[in-house]
């Protein structure tokens, strides 16, 4: 008895420790089951609503209406995405989209870099107070100061253009311009004063130093701040809806008032009961909403997590 | 003669100083003219509309002075806007500890060995792209969000009941938009990774040397160094939050202002009061932070 409990001990010691637990170079299996077991239940709750929104999208009006059917629609239907392209004006919401997300992040960054520079590069008196103000610019809620802003633009003529959205971001005011000064503030702080003193002693002036020696190292921050600007003011909503006063529809506010656009595509007394509007049909609006953005954001995915890392957005 | 070159030698190094201010001050100038005008002078504005009743009509804006009634108002008189700035209040005391806590167990995850790391970065990520406010008003509205029979079930009604009146709406906040929450924490995430990947081996290995588990390195190493960017973000957390524009305190507001009962100086008192709450909360998260800081290290 004593010699088996003995023999498990040892084929315990030598063997099974290390594979369940794991040692320094390696994890166990337990800790590895633990581990993906983890990492899967947490990608679940990423994924679940993508999931459930996709495949509700993908159901017809008689798999919606049969309870059975939860996870796996009976027959591959677009006829909810038909609707849906109809109903958002897609093609051309999509464009207006895009510009309206690419042009003001492009100026923010060109901006952010201009300012993020002067901050890192050069001394002089109230900086600090320019820093607090910096924060106080992302604390403050759109709420507070959009009202006179809107009066103004309405004054200048410009409510309900697209330049009431780039004026903002073409003086570094845009949406959450602070951070990206702060992000290129990190990049510039860290570039080394050796090779500004060179340049200067070729005798570049300050804006060629800028333009031709520092701007090339800052291209993992310019990535990281076009990237994450376009995402915003892509999902930005309550600032674009009032400033753009209804006269130019993106796709977020296009979504927004769905149900009101699809009664005037198809109104309610002239259509079949099975192309009235049913969650079908608003999810797959919602899904060609953010699809765009899910597909730039699966090609650049390795960029952006890298250029993340890179340009310190960590900001100590 | 004489004099002029004696003259010059202090001016030269004083030129050069005040050169290198010029400079800098050129570069941030365009920066400098955009807060002014599009933030500074908005707020002092909206300040100024907030002790008013404002009217807008062809010729302009009439405003009428009537001192802090608009804040009187909000505050006492119209029952909707305190109630939505408590819970306000609450929601978002509740969720800063469960973002933070929850991206930073992502992070940790995320930086360790394991195969297929790109497809679950992947993954995480996500929320990063979408957090619009429409899409994620549809996505609540579908029931895309909950934890499904978790939250509607009896034993979990009944639970909730047994909970003192105080605990109750945290408690079924935190029930029906756990999922949502989560959502809000992909910027966390990044923050917290690259912060983590920041700290030195090296360190790991003297102490797995001395003896130290994995536990105690973690709660000796790991989590002193995430510091700083815990209150950072927390910081970006709770601003997010606040910005967030399907919140309904932001939606009320939003609706006040076009509203005949409303108006604009009452909006504008609301927005300042969610300003200063705002701000508060902030004060009190710092507050709470740097002081567990100052007692652990």
């Amino acid at each position: 008895m004593t010699n088996i409990i003995q023999k498990i001990r040892q084929f315990w010691d030598e063997r099974l420790k290390n594979f369940l637990l794991g040692n320094r170079s390696d994890y166990g299996l337990i800790v590895k089951v633990l581990l993906y077991l983890l990492l899967i239940s947490i990608g679940f709750i990423y994924l679940y609503p993508l999931l459930f929104m996709f495949i509700t999208s993908m159901k017809s009006p008689d798999d919606l209406l049969n309870s059975m059917i939860q996870w796996v629609p009976s027959q591959v239907y677009v006829g909810n995405y038909v609707k849906a392209f109809r109903v958002l004006n897609y093609p051309i919401n999509l464009a207006i989209t895009i510009g309206i997300s690419v042009i003001p992040s492009l100026l923010q960054a060109c901006v952010a870099a201009l300012v993020g520079y002067g901050l890192a590069r050069y001394r002089f008196r109230g900086k600090n107070l320019i820093f607090i103000l910096l924060m106080a610019t992302f604390i403050i809620p759109a709420q507070t100061t959009i009202i006179p802003q809107m009066l103004t633009y309405k004054s200048l003529g410009i409510l309900g253009s697209v330049f009431a959205i780039f004026l903002p971001a073409l003086f570094g005011q845009g949406l959450r311009s602070a951070i990206f000064i702060l992000i290129f503030y990190q990049t510039f702080s860290t570039f080394p004063k050796a090779l500004e003193e060179a340049a200067r002693l070729d005798g570049a002036s300050e804006r060629q130093i800028f333009l031709k020696v520092a701007l090339p190292t800052a291209t993992p921050a310019f990535i990281v701040s076009i990237i994450f600007s376009i995402v915003w003011y892509w999902n930005e909503t309550y600032v674009t809806s009032i400033f753009l006063a209804g006269k130019i529809q993106t796709l977020p506010l296009a979504l927004s008032k769905f149900v009101q656009a699809y009664e005037n595509l198809y109104p309610q007394g002239m259509i079949n009961i099975a192309d009235r509007l049913n969650e079908a049909v608003k999810l797959s609006g919602t899904f060609l909403n953010i699809l765009p953005l899910l597909i730039m954001y699966f090609i650049l995915q390795r960029w952006f997590v890298e250029s993340v890392e890179r340009s310190g957005i960590t900001g100590e | 003669m004489k004099n002029k070159v004696v003259s010059k030698k202090p001016k030269k190094i004083i030129s050069h100083r005040s050169r290198e201010m010029r400079t800098g001050y050129a570069f941030i100038m365009i920066w400098v003219v955009g807060f002014v005008l599009f933030a500074l002078f908005p707020l002092i504005q909206t300040f100024n509309y907030s002790l008013n009743t404002v009217q807008v009509t062809t010729q302009g804006v009439v405003l009428n002075f009537v001192n802090w009634s608009n804040y009187q108002r909000a505050l006492f008189t119209d029952p909707t806007f305190i109630q939505l700035l408590i819970s306000y209040f609450i929601e978002t005391i509740v969720s800063v500890p469960i973002i933070l806590i929850f991206s930073m167990i992502i992070a940790l995850l995320l930086n360790l060995k394991f195969r297929f790391k790109g497809f679950f970065r992947t993954i995480f990520f996500l929320p990063v792209v979408i957090t619009s406010g429409p899409v994620i008003a549809e996505l609540t509205s579908q029931g895309a969000t909950k934890v499904a029979g978790l939250t509607d079930s009896a034993a979990m009604a009944s639970f909730v009941a047994t909970l003192p009146n105080y605990l109750q709406a945290p408690v079924q906040y935190l029930m029906s938009s756990f999922i949502l929450i989560l959502w809000f924490s992909g910027v966390q995430i990044l923050i917290y990774l690259s912060s983590l990947q920041k700290i030195d081996r090296s360190i790991y290995e003297a102490a797995s040397i001395d003896g130290a588990s994995a536990w105690e390195s973690f709660w000796k190493i790991t989590l002193p160094a995430m510091h700083t960017t815990t209150l950072i973000n927390a910081f970006y957390t709770i601003v997010t939050l606040s910005h967030f524009s399907e919140s309904k305190l932001i939606t009320y507001v939003y609706a006040q202002t076009y509203s005949v009962l409303g108006g604009i100086g009452f909006a504008s008192a609301m927005s300042f009061i969610y300003l200063i709450a705002l701000m508060l909360i902030l004060g009190i998260m710092g507050f709470l932070l740097s002081y567990r800081g100052k007692k652990q290290y």
